[in-house]
């Protein structure tokens, strides 16, 4: 049904978002719960550090890791250096690209989600003897999971539709970092490929629809589940 | 002993409270809303931090200001049941229940649930509990955290009068089997009489009144707290027979006294606290005869405080070695001319008492696994 050429956009797509969100999802939980319960000077400007991606154009966020992470940048080089790890012109650093630029969405979601957790049920664990992190994992987390499932959904879906940081950052390889938006901007650059491109805009929104539907059942699971219907 | 001695200022409210409570029974914390009750034992649980002063657990010191001490809640084991419950929607009730234990022991888990009466529900969530029920599972959850004082923050306060009927009788049997000291919130001097053995009175952030709940109750102080219908008096008694012919039963109030009241179950010997109201006792100076009171008993009278009302004199009469309240009107007050000290006879009604008026006292029967350590 797919060539293998789409095919292989399609999973390179997958893959580089999946990567992205997974490595986003640790700090984007710590900077949730630092914005959400912690006190501390610089807090307004922490806070719009992390939503900065969401407003500055790609092509800049693209521009800034390709000086700061590549291989001569003073990140990225010493990186390569201490453990050979390079992220020039390689799916990883489309991945980098795709986290940054989605990581704001992630994070604005779980903090959502942090600050709706009723405190008074943390109170009513810790006078039944749980410590802070056992509060943390048995209580504040799973009361939040309904905001890191919906806050993982949409950032994948904004690493499977990053496009500028990525060509600015690891450019248009085919194999290694040219995925679905950037194969279509291909075909669309190649005179008589309208068919080509036609077909990947379809491959986008069926992928895109069923990342969709799957969170919304996901929290109407959640949603089930702290009802009680079950 | 519990001491607390603190200092607390939130919002408009300036807590400055000297407890000491005995580590046995109930006591009760009782004041309108707004005096600190809840601030008080949120700063006994540990949630809320003092601005000064000293909280001691028996021989453990829980906070002390001038030494920089404050445990936290999970270091205190002392077991909190929240006005809303506060059950965690995620787990289910049996969840919940084991959620503060600290070794599962099969034992102790199943007598609490047979206190209880939870047994039917582990399954559930507990979004789908009745207010009651939820109130039934965190008074669970918290006696499984093994805890060595046990808060209550009004129970009832927030269920509709079914539910706190539901409730009730769960509390009492919790007062009299589990032997656990237990700090009780309320505002109801109704739940207090029912539940508690000591009391502790809360106004503006202030603690004037504290002791045995029967000392209390009738003394002078706490009577501004009472209604002119509510106002009334708390006796101890022991049942020394039933009549099964009149379907009454006898107690003695001590030094050869004696009253009847209607029949209600209980054990020869047994101790009961008995609460009568100063409207249902009449004044007479001689003993009457041929009259439908069975009880007439000798008083003296200790004092006459006339009641805000304009209309109705309060009389302290003493009996035997207790106290008891009684409502006249100022003009039979006026024409008996009675002035402290003077010989009187108080006349009670028997058949006035409901069964909310008396509550056993029996010898508390420890749960095995809920002593205290």
């Amino acid at each position: 049904m797919l060539s293998e050429y789409e095919w292989q956009a399609l999973m390179l797509s997958l893959k580089i978002s999946s990567v992205a969100v997974l490595w986003s999802l640790p700090p984007g939980i710590l900077l949730a719960w630092l914005l959400a319960r912690g006190r501390f000077p610089g807090k307004a400007l922490l806070d719009s550090l992390v939503h900065l991606p969401l407003v500055l154009p790609p092509v800049v966020i693209g521009y800034l890791l390709l000086i700061g992470m590549g291989r001569q940048g003073p990140i990225g080089g010493w990186l390569y250096q201490s453990f050979g790890l390079s992220f020039s012109f390689s799916w990883r650093g489309a991945a980098l690209a795709a986290a940054v630029v989605a990581f704001p969405l992630l994070v604005r979601a779980i903090r959502l989600s942090l600050e709706a957790v009723d405190r008074r049920l943390e109170d009513a664990a810790h006078t039944l003897g749980a410590g802070r992190l056992r509060v943390f994992a048995t209580i504040t987390l799973p009361l939040t999971l309904p905001g890191i499932l919906a806050g993982t959904v949409l950032a994948f879906a904004r690493c499977l539709g990053e496009f500028g940081a990525t060509i600015t950052f690891v450019s248009n390889i085919p194999g290694e970092t040219r995925t679905l938006p950037l194969a279509m901007f291909s075909f669309i650059e190649t005179p008589g490929a309208e068919a080509e491109a036609a077909r990947l805009c379809v491959i986008a929104i069926v992928v895109s629809l069923a990342a969709l539907l799957f969170s919304e059942w996901l929290a109407r699971l959640a949603r089930r589940r702290l009802e009680g219907a079950c | 002993m519990l001491s607390v001695c603190i200092d607390k200022r939130q919002g408009d409210l300036d807590l400055q409270l000297d407890i000491q409570l005995p580590l046995q029974g109930i006591s009760a914390i009782f004041g309108r809303s707004g005096a600190g009750k809840t601030s008080l034992i949120n700063m006994l649980s540990g949630l809320v931090r003092p601005d000064r002063g000293r909280i001691a657990l028996g021989d453990e010191v829980l906070f002390d200001s001038s030494r920089n001490i404050h445990l936290r809640p999970e270091q205190r084991r002392i077991g909190y049941v929240f006005q809303d419950a506060r059950l965690f929607p995620h787990y289910s009730v049996e969840g919940n229940l084991r959620y503060g234990s600290r070794k599962p022991d099969p034992k102790q888990f199943a007598d609490v649930i047979e206190l209880l009466g939870i047994g039917p529900l582990l399954q559930r969530a507990p979004a789908t509990l009745s207010g009651g029920e939820r109130q039934r599972v965190a008074i669970g959850r918290a006696l499984l955290s093994e805890p060595r004082l046990l808060l209550m923050d009004e129970p009832l306060a927030s269920l509709d009068l079914p539910r706190k009927r539901e409730l009730m009788p769960y509390l009492e049997r919790l007062a009299a089997e589990v032997r656990l000291p237990i700090l009780y919130v309320s505002h109801s001097l109704d739940e207090i009489l029912r539940l508690a053995d000591h009391l502790v009175l809360l106004d503006r952030g202030r603690a004037p009144l504290q002791g045995p709940l029967e000392d209390l109750w009738g003394s002078e102080q706490m009577r501004p707290w009472f209604s002119v219908e509510e106002l009334s008096t708390v006796l101890r008694a022991q049942v020394v027979g039933q009549d099964l012919r009149w379907q009454l039963t006898h107690l003695s109030l001590g030094d050869g006294l004696g009253l009847w009241v209607r029949k209600f179950e209980a054990q020869n010997g047994q101790g009961v606290r008995l609460r009568i109201r100063a409207n249902d006792i009449s004044i007479v100076r001689t003993r009457p005869q041929q009259s439908s009171i069975r009880n007439i008993l000798p008083a003296t009278i200790e004092a006459l405080q006339p009641d805000d009302d304009g209309h109705l004199m309060a009389v302290q009469l003493r009996i035997g070695t207790q106290r008891l309240w009684a409502h006249i009107t100022l003009w039979a007050a006026a024409e008996l001319a009675l002035k402290p000290g003077d010989t009187a006879f108080a006349q009670i009604k028997g058949i006035s008492l409901n069964p909310g008026d008396w509550t056993t006292q029996d010898d508390r029967t420890a749960i095995p696994g809920t002593h205290p350590r």
